[in-house]
């Protein structure tokens, strides 16, 4: 078997799991796996460029994820009215300041000559502009989350499309990108401070970084409400409610025999799978036209020996933020992607397990430093997050068939069904990692 | 002065205290990290989870004694199951290591290989504590629980304030002591001990010099379970026991230990003890103390918090990027590869 034959029928495989799901549970199901999926796989991608490219490890893609839904309701979200008026200058002359405060430290630190006056000075613009920061910033903020709480208190997005924002769908396909350009930003940020430190400190540094992302997502309401959670997104594709009221939809569900809530719910589900398909394309084409140019064999030739690199006249530091920030676009956009897929923004639902370490399992287990191997990494692994579960719960419906209804190991056991599935990830990365280090799909 | 004395009392209760038995916490936590940084030559992205493994098997022999009728009377049962915990989780990591680590050891991988095949254990020493106590809050403290309760307190001295003083951290603050003490004692007074620091400076000097390297990995490990399951249990006897909190210590934990410099046991406790204090300085509301230091007209109006609660992550991120970017060793002299 070649390996090109190997390689298509992996996919293949995968492919038929995804359909058998649809077979056996339901087609709902199979495409709630498909669209997750092709999302994962566009974030498997990113995180390929980074550490499959270039070998820069970074274990902050939940933060990176969390802006780009960030940027999603930013963008496709109405303006509240009134807190603009209320407070939106304030916050922004806060932030302002805030920016000034530590760029004006930074200028201290570089161009005063080391001693007490650069120490001092440094000292007393970090506070002074915290304090004046923090008496700006706070009015504002407590002005526009006094604006109507119960539904808004947030600033709301661009979306002017005024009360049939929701029809303004398109916007949340403009978010993606923003979302990346976000993400991008923040990139920059981490990569220039972190990058030309050790590998592992990249990583504590990256981890760090995504945990104050979700901090902040969590608790500046006047941004995206918090935990309190903005739901209702506008969307890029119809609404099942009016696809059921549409006649014609009817009838043509009804001539192929499916009753029409299933039949639209599929046909919103298809909808979101070709807009993503589209961007996974996009995405996998633009990482294979990099892969094979010269920069993608300057990126490897520093992966593998940083010093020959540097020798040979390479700027490595330069590169690899060139990269970090490439890598990390492109999870701000799926998880743009993402957020427009749930319709909402759930702050606390970012859990690094799910969405940091989970993406490296993907990326794995797929095959390290091969873009095919990452989207079949991202396909396989979301698959099985899902189905472990089920599985799982039929096996121990199996092995505790035995014992009696209310034994209370028996009990136990069924109820900790739903925690296999880390056990399950964590096995498949250790043996992966053991018998089979390049993953399914090694780099040529 | 009665004023000043009472500042001084609110700054020890809501931040002295808290700060101490935290830093303690943090300190053993980061010394296993950077035990582990010294001699394994990685980062253990698991160590988070194998704290949360020590203080469930602390937890569940807790509540066996407990239906035993065992207990220590004033001081909390989980003390006498401490011991157990440790045990259990140096055979876990004894077993993780002959099954996992070992093959990339003798393989001579990548430091960062040896970090994602931690992930990968992590996964699983989570998977296996949620599968086992499941994911919700544990409360296993008994006992009496203050040494000095706020109320008595201010009936002894007639101040404004009260100090309280809860067992468990007063229990904390003695036990990272000892342990402190015993583990210095035996990194250099015994032979082992000293072998496992030569280990750490210099590999092939030592593999030289006749040192078992497989010995020296076995005992840093049990050294390390005792560090994880007792940080692991004292957290969980202090605040609660949950097992994602101990996912998200891994973050202050590396801060300490790269603070203090990696690979350095002194480092480790200073960073643990800075990291600590700075967190719950930065996000407590200093208007109580303010209110007894400045004169009446002068009382703050707002709470005086520099920053809310919600992030102090943020405030050991920062003191890690700014020890890194002035000091990339750490506070005291750690490695750097």
């Amino acid at each position: 078997m070649t390996p090109s034959v190997k390689n298509v029928s992996m996919f293949v495989i995968v492919a038929c799991l995804i359909a058998g799901t649809g077979f056996i549970q339901s087609w709902n199901t199979a495409l709630f796996i498909l669209n997750m999926g092709l999302i994962s796989a566009i974030m498997a991608l990113g995180v390929n460029l980074q550490w499959g490219f270039a070998g820069l490890f970074n274990v902050g893609i939940m933060g990176f994820v969390a802006l780009g839904g960030l940027a999603s309701v930013l963008i496709s979200m109405p303006p509240t009215g009134g807190a603009w008026a209320a407070g939106g200058l304030h916050v922004l002359l806060g932030l302002v300041l805030g920016a000034a405060t530590v760029t004006a430290a930074i200028i201290a630190q570089t161009r005063l000559k080391s001693g007490r006056t650069k120490t001092v000075s440094t000292l007393v613009i970090l506070i002074g502009g915290f304090f004046l920061f923090r008496y700006v910033f706070d009015g504002g903020v407590n002005a526009i989350e006094a604006v109507d709480p119960a539904s808004t208190g947030y600033l709301g997005g661009l979306n002017f499309g005024g009360k049939n924002y929701k029809d303004w769908g398109f916007m949340t396909v403009i978010s993606w990108p923003v979302g990346g350009i976000l993400a991008a930003s923040v990139a920059w940020l981490i990569g220039k401070t972190a990058l030309g430190l050790r590998s592992d400190y990249l990583a504590i540094a990256t981890l760090g970084i995504s945990e104050i992302i979700i901090a902040i997502m969590k608790n500046e309401d006047w941004l995206a409400r918090g935990v309190k959670n903005v739901i209702g997104l506008p969307r890029p594709v119809p609404y099942e409610i009016d696809l059921q009221e549409s006649a014609s939809f009817v009838e043509r569900a009804a001539s192929i025999g499916v009753d029409p809530v299933t039949a639209s719910s599929i046909v919103v589900k298809l909808g979101y799978a070709g807009l993503f398909s589209v961007v996974l394309v996009i995405v996998l084409l633009l990482a294979q036209l990099a892969l094979a140019s010269p920069w993608g064999r300057m990126m490897r030739a520093i992966r593998d020996n940083e010093v020959a690199a540097e020798a040979m006249g390479k700027n490595v530091t330069a590169r690899h933020l060139q990269i970090f920030i490439l890598g990390s676009a492109i999870c701000g956009v799926a998880g743009a992607m993402m957020t427009t897929l749930d319709s909402q923004l759930t702050p606390a639902s970012y859990q690094p397990l799910r969405f940091t370490f989970l993406i490296w399992v993907m990326v794995i287990v797929g095959g390290s430093g091969n873009n095919f191997g990452s989207v079949l990494g991202g396909f396989l692994i979301f698959f099985l997050w899902v189905q472990v579960e089920p599985i799982g719960a039929f096996l121990m419906q199996a092995i505790t068939s035995g014992m009696a209804e209310d034994n209370g190991l028996r009990i136990h056991l069924l109820e900790s069904v739903a925690h296999m599935r880390l056990l399950t990830m964590g096995m498949i990365l250790i043996l992966v990692l053991r018998f089979a280090p390049k993953g399914l799909i090694p780099e040529k | 002065m009665t004023d000043i004395l009472t500042a001084i009392v609110v700054l020890a209760n809501y931040v002295f205290i808290p700060a101490i038995a935290y830093g303690s916490q943090l300190a053993l936590g980061a010394l296993g990290v950077t035990l582990i940084y010294g001699i394994l030559r990685f980062s253990n992205f698991a160590h988070g989870d194998t704290m949360a493994f020590g203080a469930m098997v602390t937890i569940l022999v807790t509540w066996l004694f407990q239906s035993w009728g065992i207990s220590l009377g004033p001081l909390p049962t989980a003390l006498l199951a401490i011991p157990f915990g440790i045990a259990a989780t140096a055979i876990l990591l004894l077993v993780t290591d002959r099954l996992v680590y070992r093959f990339y050891r003798q393989q001579k991988a990548a430091p960062v290989i040896l970090v994602i095949v931690s992930m990968g254990v992590m996964f699983v020493m989570n998977g296996l504590v949620r599968f086992i106590i499941g994911p919700n809050d544990q409360r296993f403290a008994d006992g009496e629980r203050f040494i000095i309760s706020a109320k008595d307190f201010k009936i002894m001295t007639g101040l404004k304030e009260g100090l309280a003083f809860k067992t468990t951290q007063g229990i904390t603050i003695v036990t990272a002591v000892i342990v402190v003490i015993v583990l210095f004692w035996f990194l250099n007074r015994t032979r082992t001990g000293k072998s496992m620091r030569a280990f750490s400076d210099n590999e092939d000097l030592a593999l030289l010099s006749g040192i078992n390297p497989d010995r020296v990995v076995m005992v840093t490990w049990i050294i390390v379970a005792a560090l994880a399951a007792t940080a692991g249990a004292l957290y969980g006897l202090d605040k609660s026991f949950k097992p994602f909190i101990y996912l998200q210590l891994l973050l202050p934990i590396f801060a300490a230990a790269v603070v203090g410099g990696l690979g350095n046991p002194v480092g480790a406790i200073a960073g643990g003890f800075v990291i600590a204090f700075s967190e719950v300085l930065i996000t407590y509301p200093l208007k109580k103390v303010l209110k007894y230091l400045l004169p009446e007209h002068l009382e703050p109006t707002t709470l005086v918090q520099l920053l809310s609660t919600d992030y102090k992550f943020a405030v050991s991120f920062s003191i890690l990027i700014i020890v890194l970017l002035f000091r990339p060793t750490g506070l005291f002299k750690g490695k750097s590869v």
